[in-house]
């Protein structure tokens, strides 16, 4: 008998379909992943069963979950419902709770509106499931508030009040996408351990067919808002035999094709040289601040022309601060850095702009990395800024046509607007840009971890294309050693501020020597070694 | 207080789509047009002249031959309206343009710079900020004579620090997005990034603010001018006519209705037009929970 | 906590010297000289010489900005040239009057503002929202001073409840004086509720799209509770923002209807003061208010932290 029954669930907002025929079911203590890529409805899927879904919306079909027709309920019967016996865990845990209010207060209200509880005795159930979720009391008081809180300490926060009245059925919509590899293996283990404890039923929504595959039952893929695929997580993949799943799956686990080329010899392109960053702390009273916080702390290192080195690091580790430092775009406490033998640190824009005609950056977000009131022809002709000679409208017009045809763009895209422009294409206009200056380095910010999977694998394999033909340079940040893996030669492990293991690629990813490599290998989901436990698992 | 900035998504062809189904922006802009076409109409022709004393005609209730009555000296009340509203026009208009043009850039440098810079520019607002409107008006009333001049001084000054908060808070919002890092990564200076990338993208909300401040500035005139503090007699202005009107309430009330009722159409109108700017320009506003 | 508020006091306070000032070298420094200003033009040589060290005006000018600033902090503001009283008496006797009415037309505003705010908020898009942002969007464009000329002609001359202007002053008994108060309160304060039920709306609007608020239903909690625990202290921020700025115009708008009601106030004072060239009455009470405006938005500030936990920093 399932907790949870979906039957032919349909969705419009506004008159637009969003969800068209859903088939989903959880039973007790059963985790059932829902995978896809953005817009596919898996978010709208989990508002529909906790009918908060926007007003314009329209739902039909039907849900049922412990016997009640969900559809059909009032709103004091889903009142009655929500937080008590179905819990919900959103993606965004530093905008998920009420700044104004303790955590105390948070996890309790929910405890005190349905069991009618006094304050004292709800505040006891709360300070137990704090407890539960990692959060001790003497660290973290109930009278914490949020912003004194890290996000993944956060996202406890919101777990606890999700299953503070061990509810039958937790939804968790990406409860992890917006947190780094080590804490997203942390927070998968507290949600299975909590599964395992109250036989809860799991409804897990993931766009990383790794991390469903790891802890899913089954699964349901979605796409388009209509069920692709759906059964037993082992058989699914180890089979692929329905053509979208097989497509997800050998996006997820892509390398792009790369010769081994000889690195360029001879005088190093980029030489960082015991630089440290510190940023003042907030004021602690009028006259005195706390100390510094160390963001960067003397790190030493060097890249070759045409050499791809990865970044890789815990949010939080001082790794964008570092690029940011190599572009010259903030400046070291102390150490030097040096660019094709020049030195950067302290010189002004102007004694900048020979160095910033050879190095180019490419950032995360393929939304923000455009300003939306300038056309691509004008975006994408930016960095010619730094020019000596300026070229001539004509001219400038044929050198962003030929960048644009380079990644994969047709010249006539240069007359529109980047919101024309799709996430990956985006990123595409972002590269074209980046190399239209012909730069011997290209730092990559998280270039491809905003982007699906199968879009992503079209990117990295530009990555790698622009690497082979052009001999750019690249240094990619990157949280993902899936990235590390598909195109660098070389990876560097930054933790705390510290660079603690460099070498060659596939050298640290397989024998990780020091404890902060091997904490991000061990966390990271990976497709083929789940599908392998999950087989031996079922012998 | 951080800003959130959402920037639409549109060119202009989907803007004016828009725009002409947003029925605060067209009321707005109709009552803005007609209260703008009345105060060019009046540099040429008024139904009666605002200069000449009609002593025989003072004080008539309403009729055909007079829409909006006669004042005490019987002067047409329409056609002083009319001027009236010339002159409330330029004093706000002069007075926002003031505000914008000092204010703005100023708020775009304090936000661009930070640091040492920011906090003293911030500190000098927080001071001309202590100084609403009237009390400038005031202070220089006191040591030059009253006159409309120092009706847009003392508004203009208090429009300036108006407008570097909102330019401030707006560029500080677009500042940390990262086209304005790839600006910077294409070695473009502050100002210029300024310029081309901060202004373009906070002038709606600018323009938001400009209507707003134009409302306001047209209300704080009529104040002004109705203390004694602003436009000087014979020059007719709607809060001069309230004046007027008080003293005569009971005896002639369409002097204080009619003025009155000018003062809210066009106040409402550009609150009108700024809301339906703001509603069409910004896709958060419409978006439904 | 204590650092953010040290940080606001310090700059309260500098802003208040910057201020005095500002206002001293307004009205002492740019007239060149304030007693001949003062005496106007028939005024002989002999008069002005006396005036200028009745005034102290022949001292060197820091001198005077510090004998007039240490007068501030002592309350001695001076002597009235035309009353000939000191300057401080006419401001007390005044401030009587101006203060309970600024009071008044803010706890009427308040009072009226957030509630209706909260119901249009809740019932966005709605017949009663429409209806009370209409009426608010009306209430913005009106200009207190006529406002409260239609409100005499209503209250007063037709229906003759109230009287239309005059104050008999607080020995006559709280009630007749509060009487005399309510329709000038009623006046400044009708369109500043109207902006503040608008603000009110949007900080609500926009804090209902927060994803806390989701949290929050998501615990099962009803509308009406979200809207209250949750929404309503975090959309207090703009609000209280914006309540500050009103005290600042209805300061100015008690300035203004006193003069239509006929109320002994700061108004009439400083209006009287301007004909008579009296700088110093002018100087004094312009000084006050905007102290007054600068200590306000002092307990602006305070009021974020009480609401923002943010600010007070960690414990």
């Amino acid at each position: 008998m399932s907790l949870l029954e979906i039957d032919k669930l349909s969705l419009t907002i506004g008159g637009t379909p969003i969800l068209r025929d859903i088939e989903l079911s959880v039973a007790p203590g059963e985790v059932m992943g829902l995978v896809g890529e953005s817009g596919s409805g898996k978010s709208m899927t989990a508002l529909a069963v906790m009918q908060l879904l926007p007003w314009a919306a329209h739902a039909s079909g039907r849900v049922t979950f412990d016997g009640i027709d969900i559809l059909a309920a009032s709103e004091d019967q889903m009142c009655a419902l929500r937080g008590d016996d179905i819990g919900m865990v959103f993606q965004e845990p530093m905008t998920a709770l009420n700044p104004v209010k303790t955590i105390g207060e948070q996890v309790a209200e929910g405890i005190r509106w349905h069991t009618r509880a006094s304050r004292g005795d709800a505040e006891e159930r709360a300070r137990k499931m704090l407890d539960r979720v990692g959060l001790p009391a003497a660290q973290f008081p109930l009278s914490r508030y949020p912003h004194e809180l890290s996000g993944g300490q956060r996202q406890r926060v919101v777990i606890a009040i999700a299953c503070a009245l061990k509810p039958k059925l937790l939804i968790a919509d990406e409860p992890t996408t917006a947190l780094d590899v080590v804490l997203q293996a942390q927070i998968l283990d507290l949600l299975r351990d909590l599964v395992a404890e109250n036989r809860m039923g799991l409804l897990l929504i993931s766009h990383d067919l790794a991390v469903v595959t790891e802890m899913a039952d089954r699964i349901t893929i979605l796409r388009h808002g209509e069920v692709m695929e759906a059964g037993d997580t082992a058989r699914i993949l180890s089979g692929q035999l329905h053509p979208y799943t097989r497509q997800l799956a050998q996006a997820s686990m892509h390398v792009p094709a790369r010769a081994r080329h000889s690195v360029g010899q001879g005088k190093p392109l980029v030489e960082v040289e015991s630089v440290t960053r510190d940023y003042p702390a907030r004021r602690i009273s009028l006259l005195k601040r706390g100390a510094p916080i160390r963001a960067v702390d003397d790190v030493s290192f060097s890249m070759a022309p045409g050499q791809s080195v990865a970044l890789v690091g815990r949010s939080g580790c001082g790794k964008s601060t570092l690029a940011r430092m190599v572009l010259a775009l903030d400046r070291p406490t102390s150490g030097t850095i040096r660019f094709r033998g020049d030195t950067l640190t302290g010189k002004s824009e102007a004694e900048l702009r020979p160095a910033r005609r050879d190095m180019q950056v490419v950032f995360q977000d393929p939304y923000g990395s455009f300003d939306p009131r300038q056309k691509v022809e004008r975006l994408v002709a930016e960095p010619l800024h730094v020019l000596e000679k300026k070229p001539a409208p004509a001219a400038r017009r044929e050198m962003v046509a030929h960048a644009l045809h380079e990644v994969g763009l047709s010249p006539g895209d240069m007359d529109k607007y980047p919101h024309e422009f799709s996430g990956g294409q985006r990123q595409r206009l972002s590269i074209a840009r980046a190399i239209i200056t012909r730069p011997k380095l290209v730092v990559a910010d998280e270039p491809v971890s905003a982007l699906d999977v199968s879009i992503r694998a079209q990117i990295l394999d530009l990555f790698a294309e622009l690497n082979q033909k052009l001999g750019i340079a690249y240094l990619f940040i990157t949280h993902d050693l899936t990235v590390a893996r598909a195109i660098t030669d070389e990876v560097m492990v930054m933790h705390d501020g510290k660079i603690v293991e460099r070498g060659r690629t596939s050298e640290v990813l397989d024998h990780p020597q020091s404890e902060a490599a091997k904490a991000l290998i061990t966390a990271a989901p990976d497709l083929h070694r789940a599908i392998a436990k999950r087989l031996h698992e079922q012998g | 207080m951080t800003l959130h900035i959402d920037i639409p998504d549109e060119n202009l062809a989907g803007i004016l789509a828009k725009a002409f189904k947003n029925r605060s922006f067209l009321a707005g802009f109709a009552i803005t047009a007609l209260v703008a076409a009345v105060a060019i109409l009046s540099f040429f022709w008024t139904p009666y002249d605002v200069t000449k004393l009609v002593i025989s005609d003072k004080t008539q209730a309403p009729s055909l031959a007079h829409w909006f009555g006669t004042d005490h000296f019987g002067r047409d009340i329409l056609s002083m309206i009319m001027v009236g509203a010339r002159n409330s026009i330029a004093v706000a208009l002069v007075a926002v343009g003031i505000g914008m043009g000092i204010g703005v850039p100023l708020g775009a440098f304090a936000a661009a710079r930070g640091g040492i810079v920011d906090d003293v520019l911030m500190r000098l607002n927080d001071l001309v900020f202590a100084f609403p409107a009237l009390l400038s008006a005031i202070m220089i009333t006191a040591i030059f004579g009253p006159g409309a001049f120092n009706a847009i001084i003392a508004i203009g000054i208090f429009n300036i620090p108006v407008f570097a908060r909102v330019a401030r808070a707006a560029a500080l919002a677009i500042w940390p997005r990262e086209f304005i890092l790839a600006a910077r990564a294409a070695g473009k200076s502050r100002t210029l990034i300024s310029i081309e990338h901060v202004l373009p993208n906070i002038a709606t909300l600018l323009l938001v603010q400009g209507t707003i401040q134009f409302a306001l500035g047209i209300l704080a005139e009529a104040g002004l001018s109705y203390v004694g503090l602003g436009t000087q007699p014979p020059m007719p202005s709607w809060g001069r006519m309230l004046f007027d009107a008080q003293t005569r309430m009971v005896v002639a009330p369409w002097m204080a209705i009619f003025p009155g009722m000018a003062i809210v159409i066009t106040v409402l109108g550009l609150n009108l037009l700024g809301d339906g700017i703001a509603d069409i320009l910004d896709p958060k506003s419409r978006r439904q929970r | 906590m204590t650092a953010y508020l040290l940080k606001r006091l310090v700059i309260a306070v500098v802003t208040l010297v910057l201020a005095s000032m500002v206002v001293f070298a307004v009205l002492e420094i740019i007239p060149g000289d304030p007693a001949r200003l003062m005496l106007g033009l028939n005024a002989s040589a002999d008069q002005i010489e006396l005036l200028r060290n009745q005034m102290g005006l022949n001292a060197p000018v820091m001198l005077r900005y510090l004998h007039w600033a240490g007068g501030l902090l002592s309350l001695d503001f001076g002597r009235s040239y035309t009353y000939s009283v000191p300057v401080i008496d006419l401001v007390r006797e005044r401030l009587v009057v101006s203060l309970p009415l600024a009071l008044m037309a803010l706890a009427l505003s308040t009072v009226i503002a957030i509630p209706v705010g909260l119901f249009s908020a809740s019932r966005r898009g709605r017949a009663g929202d429409t209806i009370a942002m209409g009426a608010a969007q009306l209430g913005v464009a009106v200009p207190n001073f006529w406002f409260a000329l239609m409100l005499i002609y209503l209250f007063a001359v037709w229906l003759r409840l109230v009287p239309g202007g005059g104050f008999p002053g607080w020995s006559a008994g709280v009630w007749p004086a509060l009487k005399s108060l309510l329709l000038p309160a009623v006046a400044l304060a009708l369109p500043q509720a109207a902006i503040l039920a608008r603000v009110t709306r949007s900080a609500l609007i926009e804090v209902l799209n927060e994803d806390y608020i989701r949290t929050a239903r998501a615990k099962g909690l009803p509308y009406r509770l979200v809207l209250w625990r949750h929404a309503l202290r975090n959309a207090m921020i703009p609000v209280v923002t914006i309540l500050g700025l009103q005290f600042a115009f209805l300061l100015a708008g008690t300035i203004i209807i006193e003069n239509v009601f006929y109320l002994p106030g700061l108004g009439r004072l400083v209006f009287q003061a301007i004909n008579q060239r009296d700088l110093i009455v002018v100087e004094s009470v312009v000084m006050l208010l905007v102290a007054a405006v600068i200590v306000v938005n002092f307990v602006v500030d305070l009021s974020y932290a009480v609401v923002d936990p943010r600010l007070r920093g960690r414990q």
